[in-house]
């Protein structure tokens, strides 16, 4: 798939649990068709177009919808670049690298799924629920949040599959960590999960243990997204590999996490 | 009016026009392929390659500073076997000067890297990096005396039989006379400046923001500190000399050729805009329209 530098127009921008992340909602800015073959999991490199900002900003897809050429982005408010992307407004370009890295993997039609998403963790997950649901596997997401406050498109999210919920303050769903989720004890054909580091490999432990497949999409820091700075390097069983290139989806298998 | 971009650096490597890219910075040239035709640049310098396979450092390898970069990716690749192998057939496609990055743990690491290249003749010269801040061993060390500089070059050119280009360090007292001692052993060009020795702090960790604490700066808020020591370097030698540190456009690009440089290389900006380097040949070309140039050359080393 050819990855390609574009402009984008924000023709919709929300502000969700309490202006700490937006959605943005874009359009090529001239009109044409969104580059084809986008699925769950890429990332595009955004151009924060902020002063004091050099890098681009790697910024998984949240949502991408070929019928109305809407690409969703959910950003949240990390640090100077980031939150340049979340106050940007309605009409204001952005310009992207984009389809880069790697997707889920899908597996056969039908099959019992987990997606667990916690905090920003949750982007990706809206798209590959729909892409599962499109393909006759029903979605089944596991979302963890401090605070109900801090519960991302849950309305997106309840639309497109069954949603369990966890939060650390009780205030919805079951009271704790993701990984307190009795769903979580079942066993799947495969579990996707997207979130801080440390979740992740809980639930990666978690999987192992119900003797489930597990893919978790990494966010390592990263300069270029296309394989040439070699900064985002994951330590694998084949030895340091690109998030950009090789990633970010990696089944657990292939990671030397414990 | 005709123009004319090439330049030839000496010892068969002439280029269609000044611009390059820089080692590290553009992978194999593949990965770009997809933004800008590669034959429209004048070089293109792969990716440092060593004797053996390297793993590289630790993560994190990279932090955003003000205008620039650090980065600490320790050389990973896969060693020169691999890249004669698994790369080179791919890449010779290009109808562009095709440079290695070669470095090594001693003058004879060097020296064997550059014997297995010089049977590929789609390598057209090699580049000497001895100014790498982000290894334990060789790397720098060599860059920042005049006996390694020396040492490693003359390794390196009863090594390999076409282009030989020294990469130097701008982590020295004397960047001329590192410069001159690479001359004097057989350099047919030399490029700087590498990346400058840096560190940054995350405070509210109060951790190193790099795995290795220190690392190389990059980017535009090295390019004063390039164009002047390009400048000192290309009044001193009599070979010519590359520049490259923090170039992001065309004129940029320029400032180097007044200050001296016969070519340069785009390095950092490559990651922010992937098509930078073909935009800057063009930003080049329309500058010498408009300022009635006919032949690069004529802006070069003007200062």
């Amino acid at each position: 798939m050819k990855k390609q530098i574009i402009d984008f127009r924000i023709i919709d921008r929300k502000m969700l649990a309490g202006d700490r992340y937006a959605l943005l909602k874009l359009v090529v800015a001239d009109g044409s068709q969104l580059p084809e073959g986008i699925r769950a999991g890429q990332f595009a490199q955004v151009d924060a177009g902020c002063k004091g900002v050099m890098l681009r900003r790697p910024i998984s897809i949240n949502k991408i919808d070929y019928a109305t050429g809407e690409l969703w982005l959910l950003v949240r408010d990390a640090g100077r670049g980031t939150h340049a992307i979340t106050r940007l407004s309605e009409g204001d370009m952005l310009n992207m690298v984009l389809p880069l890295g790697n997707t889920f993997s899908y597996p056969a039609a039908g099959s019992k799924v987990l997606l667990v998403g916690g905090g920003v963790g949750v982007a990706p997950m809206l798209q590959l629920g729909i892409e599962l649901k499109a393909m006759g596997t029903d979605p089944v997401f596991l979302l963890g949040a401090r605070s109900q406050t801090d519960l991302l498109e849950l309305d997106e999210f309840s639309r497109t599959g069954k949603v369990h919920v966890t939060t650390e303050d009780g205030s919805m769903g079951v009271r704790g960590f993701v990984t307190d989720h009795p769903a979580m004890n079942e066993r799947y054909d495969m579990v996707y999960c997207c979130g801080p580091a440390p979740m992740m490999k809980s639930v990666a432990r978690s999987a192992r243990k119900s003797g489930s497949a597990c893919e978790v999409s990494l966010e390592n820091m990263m300069a270029c997204g296309l394989g040439a700075c070699l900064c985002c390097v994951e330590k694998t069983v084949k030895g340091n590999v690109c998030v950009c290139t090789e990633g970010p989806v990696f089944n657990i298998d292939q990671l030397t996490w414990n | 009016m005709e123009l004319n971009l090439s330049v030839d650096l000496g010892r068969g490597l002439k280029l269609k026009n000044p611009v390059m890219t820089a080692s590290g910075t553009f992978g194999y040239g593949e990965e770009f392929a997809d933004f800008i035709n590669l034959d429209k640049l004048g070089g293109y310098i792969v990716k440092g390659t060593t004797l053996n396979p390297r793993e590289g450092n630790d993560y994190p390898r990279m932090a955003e500073t003000p205008s620039g970069m650090l980065n600490a990716v320790g050389l990973q690749n896969k060693g020169v076997d691999y890249f004669i192998r698994e790369i080179y057939p791919r890449i010779q496609r290009f109808d562009s000067a095709m440079v290695v990055n070669v470095s090594g743990a001693s003058p004879d690491d060097y020296a064997e890297v550059c014997r297995r290249l010089a049977p590929l003749d789609g390598v057209a010269a090699v580049e000497v990096n001895i100014s790498c801040p982000n290894v334990k061993q060789g790397g720098m060390a060599f860059g920042t005396t005049c006996e390694g500089a020396a040492a490693v070059t003359r390794a390196v050119r009863a090594a390999f039989p076409r282009h030989v280009i020294v990469k130097l360090s701008p982590n020295v007292t004397s960047v001329t006379d590192i410069a001159l001692a690479a001359e004097a052993e057989g350099a047919d060009s030399v490029s700087l400046i590498n990346t400058l020795m840096g560190m940054a702090i995350d405070v509210e960790r109060r951790r190193p923001c790099l795995s290795t604490i220190t690392g190389g700066l990059s980017g535009p808020a090295v390019r004063p500190v390039a164009v002047r020591m390009v400048w000192q370097v290309a009044k001193a030698v009599k070979i010519p000399v590359i520049g490259l540190g923090g170039i992001t456009c065309g004129r940029d690009a320029l400032e180097f050729i007044m200050a001296g440089a016969t070519a340069i290389e785009i390095g950092t900006a490559n990651f922010i805009d992937p098509a930078v380097t073909v935009k800057a040949v063009e930003e080049i070309t329309d500058y010498c329209h408009r300022h009635g140039i006919s032949d690069i050359a004529e802006l070069r080393g003007i200062i």
